[in-house]
This record gives C-alpha cells, sequence and structure tokens, in this order.
C-alpha cells in the first residue's frame, strides 16, 4: 500500500510523535515518504531533535530554579511515595 | 455538587476538585455565615465560584494546547494548485546548521532563557524530559500526565524553544 500524501504543515505538527515513536506503523511510513523528498521538512525534524539534545547541554543549575512550584510539590510527593 | 460543578469544568477530575475545595472554603467560611440565606444557596454560591475559577484556568490550558506550532503564514493556501500546505519559499524553516551550534555558549543561553519563558506545564515536561533526562513514561508518572498529554506538552515546549533558537540565528 502507497502511503498517504502528509502536507507539510501537518508534518510539523506528527514530528513530536514520531520522534517519540508514538505513530502507528502507516503513519510512519507516510512521515518516512514525505522526508524522502522534503529538504525544509527533514531540516525542521533535525531542528527539533537538536533542541532537546541541546538541552542535555544546558547545566541544570541553570533552569532548575525555574522549576515552578506545583512542579517541585509533585516531584517531591512522587519521591516520598516511592521510599 | 458535582453536576453543578460540571457546568462549569470540562473534566469529572476537576469537578471532584471543585466540590472538595467547596466544601474547604465552606468550613472555612462558616463562622461567616449570617443565616440570611438558606445554608443550601450559601454553599451552592460558593460552589458556582470555585467552579467558575477552575473552569476558566481550565479554559486557559486548553488554549495553551490548541492551534498550530509553526506560523500558518509560512506554507501555501490548501487552494495552492501545486504544493498546498507545504512551505513557502519565504517561510522555510531556517538553515541553523545545528552541529556548532549545539556546542555555542550563547546558544545554549538563547534555549535557558527561552525555556523559562514557557507556559508552566510545557516548562515542566520539557525540563525533566530534557535537561534532566528523564524518560516519557517517569515524567507522566511525576506529573500525573497521560502519555498523549505528555506529548502534546513536549511537542508544543520544543516547537517554541526552536522557534526562539531559529528566530537568533
Amino acid at each position: 500500500m502507497t502511503p498517504r500524501d502528509v502536507a507539510c504543515q501537518e508534518l510539523v505538527e506528527l514530528v513530536t510523535e514520531y520522534l517519540e515513536g508514538a505513530l502507528p506503523p502507516d503513519e510512519v511510513a507516510a512521515v518516512d515518504q514525505h522526508l524522502v523528498d522534503c529538504d525544509p521538512c527533514l531540516r525542521y525534524l533535525r531542528q527539533m531533535r537538536a533542541t532537546g539534545a541541546a538541552l542535555r547541554l544546558v547545566p541544570a543549575e541553570q533552569v532548575t530554579e525555574t522549576l515552578s512550584d506545583q512542579a517541585v510539590d509533585t516531584l517531591l510527593d512522587a519521591f516520598r511515595r516511592r521510599r | 455538587m458535582l453536576r453543578v460543578a460540571r457546568a462549569h469544568v470540562h473534566s469529572h477530575a476537576t469537578a471532584e476538585e471543585v466540590v472538595q475545595e467547596t466544601w474547604l472554603g465552606v468550613l472555612r467560611a462558616l463562622d461567616q455565615f449570617e443565616g440570611r440565606a438558606q445554608l443550601r444557596t450559601w454553599v451552592f454560591r460558593i460552589l458556582v465560584n470555585v467552579a467558575r475559577r477552575h473552569g476558566k484556568r481550565e479554559a486557559r490550558m486548553n488554549a495553551e494546547l490548541a492551534g498550530p506550532t509553526v506560523d500558518p503564514d509560512r506554507f501555501r493556501g490548501d487552494d495552492d494548485p501545486d504544493w498546498p500546505r507545504h512551505w513557502r519559499d519565504d517561510g522555510l524553516p531556517v538553515d541553523t546548521d545545528p552541529e556548532p551550534a549545539l556546542l555555542a555558549r550563547e546558544f545554549r543561553d538563547v534555549l535557558a532563557a527561552a525555556l523559562g519563558e514557557l507556559p508552566e506545564r510545557q516548562r515542566a515536561v520539557v525540563e525533566l524530559r530534557d535537561v534532566h533526562g528523564f524518560d516519557a513514561q517517569e515524567v507522566c508518572e511525576v506529573l500525573d500526565l497521560t502519555p498523549a498529554n505528555q506529548r502534546v506538552l513536549l511537542h508544543r515546549g520544543r516547537a517554541r524553544l526552536r522557534a526562539a533558537w531559529e528566530a537568533a540565528s
């Protein structure tokens, strides 16, 4: 079966599900098919992936204090439950 | 009470929170109850106030998750004869050359600053996933999110950061 056509505007919203391995196989095939022919979308996908990768190089101390109080509370709760 | 709450909020879970918060509010304010209204009316008035507040917050959160992550003006129209909804020539993603950029300190600073500007839930997900290296399942557990919501928040957060990086390139 030929994969369905995906428009660029649609692809940019599928990128994360694609990278996360959350798309069903026929949708993966459709995205793959699009990326073969579309350099701008390939660039977009690489930039989204690189954004995540680059954040790993941001020292945690640089962002930790910006974690919201609610997220910190939730985190602490989760850790307490685990003990 | 749940049914009244549901008229103002979209999810059952939020409605339960509303009822819980209402009873807490009733207990706290009981001393101020002057007996001019029926107790029942008074309780429901508190309920509706709490529900409205939660409803507004819920609407804000849903709005945060709606709409495209890339400016629609960067794509051709639906009626384009050749390439409907494909990138316009003047809307292409800027070639940011990720490899050297990854190593550049100012680039990391741009990302860290943009991260601080994200809406709270997007920021929490992106920080845990990308800065601290949690996997998707851990983030769902810690932040009490469904896998689909976790992905949507990650997607929207990363898309904004990518745009900030592109704008700074």
